[in-house]
């Protein structure tokens, strides 16, 4: 089901013949992160994963989903969070958890074979490393590459990757795992500042994966998060886009929170644009209702205002949503293929807007 | 220093077969990439790259298939010249930049080509300290609606200089400045994009003996609603040469630059505060030099936004050509506007303004006129014609070439001052 059509590490080993980065681990059982040493070749080598092959990772990693996230492809997404012995994150409302030195936010990206059956199998393609420095944030990919470990991905990767969709249509992707200046595109901001995404609280207010407790109820009562508002009917929550009980409103502000404010705040690398997609931001202007492009070149597709009330197809949301060309498609990096019911809850968004722009 | 030498080991091993070191008299750290390198080769580069590294790439054609970023501060790309080294972007299938630089420290490049990228050649957001020197970016097919935006395009930067490039064939503009401050844009060729230079929203601009033809518009300084900076200004325009601009229009549609009409050499929206002197106009089809409020564009939704240009003093510029076809939608509002006026013409004056006064600005009991300290003033434009064109139309006020209260001086505007240059 999948081949690699190159890979920066084979690339450098075939060509280059030079020796590994040497990482220092602390030996010992259970994960060891050397927290100033560049990053290790192999993904075992952090022993996060009892087995890569099977994605069975050390007691150690909290296992996590969120509310509403990212969509990337159609890739099946599994999280952990691994805090240091006796460390613990530190409550925001608004912000990512403040994660003590020595976090390491796993992701593991994979493509189950056939969609609507989990248990036909899957292709893992890579796995994400967010550590947390003594000096920062700090981030890379693994790819694996069939040997049972993954492989350090300096410079990213195209993987080519085929499945059986939803519908139970063949569906073909060329998934590009980011090169490791990428990661600042979304996870970076102006002052060189990079940091996490997506344990905000609103986004892990939710069951655990599989069902079970409250993940931000498992992460206090394990003592690994401090700091909560007492009442947990008074956490932050994000609406899942699915949640067909909730309003399109507050599905869709979800959506864009998770899917463009990575870019699209104040801070972001779209803050150039003067568009804020967070959940924070006002029903107005800022939010692309009614405002005009600047700077979006072909990106604009003839159509006057990021959202029109009302009208989808004069928003250029919907027209960048749904495009897959590299100048033109929303968001840039990370999105090859057209997110069908993210684009189908905009629309229905944008349709019960009120209003009409000027 | 372990990285640098793993990766030159690669480049090495990997480039072609010039004997030629690219890193040749390059003090401090440098990184060679010679032609025949992968993107993956040149990615790794710059991944590695840290401040005071100098990536240096060989002379020859650079395929690239993605786009490259870097995210460190104090790097230097150079090649071998802006003809012999070549970074094209023609099969590039992801990415919306040719090269994104994403830095609050410094960064320079010179020496280099970018051609056809997907989106914009050349982007950097952030950076405090940018130094392009012979830098060429280009569309080869020529300007056509398919051509990525900006050829270079700094945004939100800081200490800019921009000095000598070539930038060609953008849907959009050759050389964008956009929400910046402190920039230095001179002695560059910019031909057959849809505006050769603009600065946006950007606070203390000099843009100085550059070549602007064969653009849609020649040179603009625009203040755009909806962004985090707001109301930028300062900013002199000299000795450039805005001759030609009659390429016709062909941004995409709904690109702000899209409504510039084709075949002109000035054109100030809403823009505060600038000084215009010693240009050579000439033929340009609808208009040499034009300014306009953003009423003319459309509704802006920003309520801190001014509309309104102020303060302008052009002095000293050789105005030569009749526009006598102006086009496009302000090409048209302009000609009937031209239409009320007794006799009627369809030939736009050298000068034009729409009269659109910010009425926090207007002389008392005068709405169309400003107060002194705002008005926009002329001199020694040798036999320059003008008009007020009154704006809108179809009210009592018709247009008026008068240019007696149009007679006034500002002080002239300070140089901009950037380190290094």
């Amino acid at each position: 089901m999948k081949k690699l059509i190159f890979l920066c590490t084979i690339a450098i080993a075939a060509c280059g013949g030079g020796s590994d980065e040497v990482c220092h681990p602390p030996s010992g059982s259970g994960p060891g992160i050397d927290l100033d040493g560049p990053f290790c070749k192999h993904l075992s080598s952090y022993r996060l994963f009892t087995d890569e092959t099977a994605q069975a990772t050390d007691p150690a990693l909290f296992a996590y989903d969120l509310n509403t996230p990212l969509f990337s492809d159609y890739a099946t997404k599994r999280r952990w969070l691994y805090l240091p012995d006796g460390a613990s994150a530190t409550w925001q409302d608004t912000d990512s958890l403040d994660l003590p030195v020595g976090t390491v936010i796993v992701k593991t990206f994979s493509f189950l074979h056939d969609r609507r059956d989990p248990s036909a199998g899957e292709d893992l393609i890579e796995t994400r490393l967010l550590i947390h420095r003594t000096a920062g944030w700090d981030g890379a990919s693994y790819v694996y590459d069939g040997s049972g470990d993954a492989e350090l991905a300096v410079a990213g990767a195209e993987v080519p990757v085929t499945w059986i969709h939803d519908d139970g249509s063949m569906k073909s992707d060329d998934y590009v795992v980011p090169n490791k200046n990428q990661c600042k595109n979304c996870h970076g901001e102006h002052d060189d500042v990079v940091g996490p995404l997506g344990p905000k609280a609103r986004h892990l207010n939710r069951a655990q994966p599989g069902g079970g407790t409250n993940q931000l109820a498992a992460l206090i009562a394990s003592g690994k998060l401090t700091g909560a508002p007492a009442d947990p009917a008074s956490w932050p929550k994000t609406t899942p886009m699915d949640d067909t009980t909730a309003t399109i409103e507050a599905r869709a502000r979800g959506y864009l929170d998770v899917n463009c404010s990575h870019c699209h705040n104040p801070r972001g690398a779209a803050r150039t644009s003067g568009v804020d997609f967070s959940v924070t931001s006002p029903t107005t202007e800022s939010l692309g209702i009614c405002k005009g492009p600047t700077a979006a070149g072909r990106g604009a597709g003839g159509l006057d205002f990021d959202i029109v009330p009302g009208m989808p197809d004069e928003s250029i949301v919907i027209f960048r949503m749904s495009s897959t060309e590299a100048d033109i498609k929303m968001p840039e990096l990370g999105r090859n293929l057209v997110h069908a019911e993210g684009v189908q809850l905009i629309r229905d968004w944008i349709t019960s807007l009120p209003g009409a722009c000027m | 220093m372990k990285r640098f030498a793993l990766v030159f080991l690669v480049a090495a091993a990997c480039g072609g077969s010039s004997s030629d070191d690219p890193c040749k008299g390059v003090a401090g750290p440098c990184v060679a990439v010679h032609a025949g390198a992968t993107v993956q080769e040149a990615q790794t580069a710059l991944i590695n790259a840290t401040s005071g590294t100098t990536i240096a790439f060989g002379e020859g054609t650079f395929d690239f298939d993605l786009d490259l970023s870097l995210t460190v501060g104090g790097v230097t790309i150079q090649g071998q010249g802006m003809d012999k080294t070549i970074l094209s972007f023609k099969k590039q299938t992801t990415g919306a930049q040719g090269l994104l630089v994403q830095t609050s420290g410094s960064f320079a490049m010179h020496d280099i080509a970018i051609e056809d990228a997907k989106g914009d050649c050349l982007k950097v957001e952030g950076a405090d300290g940018l130094h392009l020197n012979h830098v060429r970016t280009e569309w080869t097919g020529g300007p056509k609606d398919t051509n990525g935006a900006y050829g270079i395009y700094p945004v939100q930067s800081k200490n800019v200089l921009i000095e000598n490039c070539i930038a060609k064939g953008a849907s959009d503009t050759g050389i964008y400045v956009g929400q910046s401050q402190d920039v230095i844009i001179r002695g560059n060729d910019v031909e057959y994009n849809v505006a050769g230079i603009e600065c946006e929203n950007t606070n203390r601009a000099d843009v100085y003996m550059n070549n602007a033809t064969h653009n849609t518009g020649g040179i603009l300084v625009f203040n755009l609603p909806g962004l985090q900076v707001k109301n930028a200004g300062q900013t002199r325009v000299f000795m450039n040469m805005m001759v030609d601009n009659n390429t016709p229009n062909f941004a995409p549609a709904g690109n702000i630059v899209g409504q510039v009409p084709t075949g002109s050499g000035f054109v100030g929206l809403a823009a505060h505060n600038v000084e215009i002197f010693g240009n050579t106009f000439d033929n340009e089809h609808t208009m040499n030099l034009g300014i306009a409020s953003y009423t003319l564009i459309g509704n802006p939704n920003d309520p801190q936004y001014n509309v309104y240009p102020d303060t302008f003093y052009i002095h000293d510029n050789t105005f030569t050509g009749t526009s006598t076809m102006a086009s496009g939608p302000l090409g048209g509002a302009v000609l009937l506007a031209l239409a009320e006026m007794t006799p009627s013409t369809t030939t736009v004056p050298d000068m034009i303004w729409d009269g659109v006064v910010d009425p926090t600005k207007a002389l008392s009991g005068d709405p169309n006129h400003f107060m002194p300290e705002f008005n926009i003033c002329f001199q020694g434009n040798g036999d320059a014609d003008w008009a007020d064109l009154m704006w809108p139309t179809g009210d009592a006020m018709k247009p008026s070439t008068d240019p007696a209260p149009f007679n006034c001086t500002h002080p002239p505007l300070p140089a901009v001052v950037v380190p290094g240059s």
